[in-house]
């Protein structure tokens, strides 16, 4: 019996669960499981848990009615799940992975309730069974046991009986004394298939007669593909087709997008980037030509000069504060650059397109039915005619809820009809076209009091994407908001989206403030925290686990940061020394409140990945243009943390039993001020840039 | 041109051009898909196999200057209970993988190194393991380590 689309029990006790969501590692099939099957009382051992296809049943209440679906999906628990789809609309609705969402708004408002109707529907299905009451039942290990009489019965024994039974609208659920998975850290059933090579992503995806395609792009964001010679290249080894493609129209979050580009269709991928390589191709630079990463930034410099246009929060009147006879004024300046996600598998597709106006596509996307949507658009094929098979995906971070590279993959398998065709991104190609987090500059204002501590807040900035620059501390007169300036460079979320530069340009500033009151950095926030308990009870925890104020040796700081994002709050403790000119971080110390944590060692991991995620950044990431080009290509010139340049990341968990919050974004904001801050409690020296850089004494004289 | 390669055991022979790296061959002509192609310039660890129990990254071995019986991920823990070396083994107590796409170089990466260095130091590991991790596993591969250092 199907409990309808996401959980499946079959005759011989097997459990599936369907999650809309994909698990790029964070943990979230297991955590979603455990669930479901901590409601239903389910044996763990007789769970799998399953993406579910990328399909409209999943998405929205359509399927509710009674749609059979992909799965021979009954009907039923429209009253069960009429309820949830609303507020889970905006992740499930597109089968999103994205936000820190997964297991606050699909685990709490789906699975949860699906599991308790199921529970409730083996319970009733025995009771008609044995004809006894349902409430002298007990349900447990996937069994609905008579303790008095002796009886027992699998849910599988049951399926029959329990397909003629309406789950409950509104199943109880249970209370946190009554999990029996839930908040444990029963071990990652991803894991197992990621030691042995045998976990399939995207770019692993092999079919019979395949071809396999290298890409180039326009160098220049909007450029234009002028001419191609391709004689020479299709004389070589295996080379099939050299073939152009249009702009792909605009993708989620980034309108702007639009590289044309050469593909060159080989039989091996690597004699397809050779060949690509090969060509001779002359590309214009179309309006962006001219654009530099300083001109950006001057631009951007100017826009923030003014009071913000558009307003994130307003209270209260700082212009009436600041303007005030006496009124002490402090302010500062930072900014934050482009990044590249520059997760580990590099941008691949597999499309089969056939004649008879069918077509498959092999993705590893965080919007399975986006890109379906989006090759139907682009090809005139019916949505439903296209199949969508998802993949554990080499890193998401955010560009994976982008389709560009998958459009361009069905875009070259329908000029060979009936030929599956493999287009794989080079690094190159992947660095140079990526969908950037935006680079911004946030100027800040403030009055502070005989004490020092900010009276009235003024902070406006540029590229806005959310609600990231809010502050947490009790300041009476506060006007935060942002000047639309940007530029012609795609870009799109990345790991925390706007929380990933909002915090450094906060939590250094409240330190600059904190630092000029003569006041410990650490006591200051408290102070200011005092009607939020939440942030301040999180902020404690790191400052004790991060030994706050003890001694630390010349040359090395500690710094603090505390910020709220998709629903959970975190702060961390970072430890720097300064050796010969380099900045090295010892170790991070990170507090979360992230309500409760459904998997433990999950939500360790996860926060442990965001931080450092957000230190690689912190220390090394900036993507810059020169010339419309993006400068950096690979590895070499666009560094990630090696082992020996990552610290040991401790986590502290903190239950507080309010409302779920995200885990997968949450540890990513802190980390650039913490170490910025640490900088300066070791050398004085104040960073209002990222990355963060040691001023060297000739680079202060030469700026001086 | 034909070349005769030992792959996890099994003899093969390949005929392809003597400059085509050794990573293309396994994953495109030969289908061994566990190991994984990251940056084609040596920087990431993502395609490391072992030539003769040596660590190399296979997107610079030519398959011309294979000289030796070659293992991937696929055949790291053959003839071994479950099939799992016990670097796999460590891997799962630790919890180590993420998004797992760069494990099979690091995993690979850590068995040569402990095949020949068995109770590694930390500045063992640093210098022998450069392979970049996006995820942030950094911590869980120093944790497995250890406890294979110790056993």
């Amino acid at each position: 019996m199907v409990i309808k689309t996401w959980i499946k029990v079959a005759r011989d006790n097997k459990v599936t669960i369907y999650v809309p969501h994909q698990d790029i590692g964070q943990g979230s099939f297991t955590g979603l499981g455990q669930m479901a099957a901590d409601e239903m009382d389910a044996d763990w051992a007789l769970v799998s848990v399953l993406e579910a296809p990328a399909h409209e049943a999943f998405a929205n209440g359509a399927m509710i009615t009674g749609m059979a679906g992909d799965l021979g999906v009954s009907d039923g628990l429209l009253s069960t799940l009429g309820f949830v789809i609303p507020k889970v609309a905006r992740a499930v609705g597109l089968m999103l992975t994205g936000g820190s969402s997964s297991i606050r708004a699909t685990g709490q408002y789906a699975m949860r309730p699906a599991g308790a109707a199921a529970r409730a529907v083996f319970i009733e299905a025995a009771a008609k069974t044995w004809n006894l009451p349902a409430s002298e039942l007990q349900a447990a290990n996937s069994r609905v046991t008579h303790a008095s009489s002796g009886k027992s019965i699998t849910y599988g024994e049951l399926i029959d009986t329990a397909a003629t039974i309406t789950p409950p609208s509104s199943p109880r659920l249970k209370t946190p004394e009554q999990y029996t998975l839930i908040g444990k850290s029963v071990p990652r059933i991803d894991i197992p298939e990621k030691v042995n090579g045998t976990a399939k992503y995207a770019i692993d995806t092999r079919l019979p007669e395949m071809k396999y395609a290298a890409i180039r792009h326009s160098p220049v964001f909007g450029g234009t593909l002028d001419s191609v010679d391709d004689a020479a290249v299709l004389k070589m080894p295996g080379v099939t087709r050299v073939l152009k493609l249009p702009a792909t129209k605009g993708t989620m979050m980034s309108p702007g997008d639009g590289d044309v580009a050469v593909v060159v269709v080989a039989n091996n991928t690597w004699r397809a980037e050779n060949a690509v390589r090969a060509l001779t191709v002359n590309f214009g630079p179309g309006l962006n030509g001219n654009l530099s990463t300083a001109s950006m930034f001057a631009g951007f410099d100017t826009a923030v000069s003014t009071p913000p246009k558009k307003d994130l929060h307003k209270q209260g009147d700082v212009g009436k504060v600041m303007n005030a006879a006496g009124a002490k004024i402090v302010e500062a300046r930072y900014r934050a650059p482009f990044l590249d996600h520059a997760g580990m598998e590099p941008l691949s597709t597999t499309a089969l397109v056939r004649a008879d106006g069918t077509a498959e596509l092999w993705v590893g996307s965080q919007v399975p039915l986006m890109a379906r949507g989006a090759v139907a658009d682009a090809l005139g094929l019916k949505a439903e005619n296209v199949l969508v098979h998802n993949h554990r995906m080499g890193g998401g971070f955010g560009r994976r809820l982008h389709v560009d590279f998958i459009v361009q993959a069905a875009r070259v398998a329908a000029e060979m009809p009936g030929t599956p065709v493999k287009l794989t991104w080079s690094r190159e190609e992947s660095i140079q076209h990526g969908k950037y987090r935006p680079a911004s500059v946030s100027r800040f204002k403030t009055a502070v009091d005989a004490e020092g501590y900010p009276v009235a807040w003024e902070n406006v900035y540029n590229w806005h994407d959310d609600d990231a620059a809010k502050i947490p501390y009790g300041v009476a007169d506060q006007h935060i908001g942002y000047v639309e300036a940007t530029a012609p460079v795609p870009n799109g979320p990345w790991r925390s989206v706007g929380h990933s530069r909002h915090p450094f340009f906060t939590e250094s500033f409240i330190d600059e403030l904190a630092n000029a009151a003569g006041v410990d950095p650490y006591a200051y926030r408290a102070k200011l925290l005092t009607n939020a308990p939440r942030h301040r009870a999180v902020l404690d925890l790191a400052a004790e686990k991060g030994n706050w104020g003890s001694p630390m040796p010349k040359g090395s700081g500690r710094g603090i940061a505390v910020h709220e994002a998709f629903g959970s709050i975190a702060a961390q403790v970072a430890e720097v020394t300064v050796v010969n000119g380099e900045l090295k971080v010892n170790r991070i110390v990170c507090a979360i409140d992230c309500g409760q944590a459904i998997n433990p060692d999950a939500v360790v991991a996860q926060v442990q990945g965001g931080a450092l995620y957000g230190l690689s950044a912190a220390l090394y990431g900036e993507i810059t243009l020169a010339g419309g080009r993006v400068e950096q290509s690979n590895f070499h010139d666009y560094r990630s943390l090696l082992l020996q340049d990552a610290p040991a990341v401790e986590v502290h968990i903190i239950n507080s039993g309010a409302a779920l919050g995200g885990v997968g974004e949450p540890g990513t904001p802190c980390v650039a001020p913490a170490i910025a801050n640490a900088l300066f409690a070791a050398t004085g020296q104040r960073a209002r840039e990222l990355p963060v850089k040691v001023q060297t004494a000739t680079a202060t004289e030469s700026a001086a | 041109m034909a070349f005769q390669l030992t792959i996890n055991g099994r003899a093969r022979e390949i005929d392809v051009e003597g400059d085509m790296p050794l990573l293309w061959v396994l994953r495109d002509e030969i289908g061994l898909t566990g190991t994984k192609f990251g940056c084609g310039i040596g920087a990431c660890g993502a395609c490391t196999v072992h030539i003769n129990g040596e660590a190399i990254r296979s997107c610079q071995m030519p398959v011309s200057g294979v000289a030796g019986p070659i293992t991937t991920i696929e055949g790291l823990g053959a003839g071994q209970a479950d099939e799992l070396h016990p670097v796999q083994k460590a891997w799962v107590a630790a919890q180590v993988p993420q998004c797992g796409y760069c494990q099979s170089g690091l995993i690979m990466a850590v068995a040569s190194l402990l095949a020949k260095n068995p109770s590694p130091t930390d500045d063992d590991l640093k210098t022998t393991v450069t392979n970049i991790c996006r995820c942030g596993t950094h911590d869980r591969v120093r944790a497995a380590v250890a406890a294979l250092a110790k056993a």
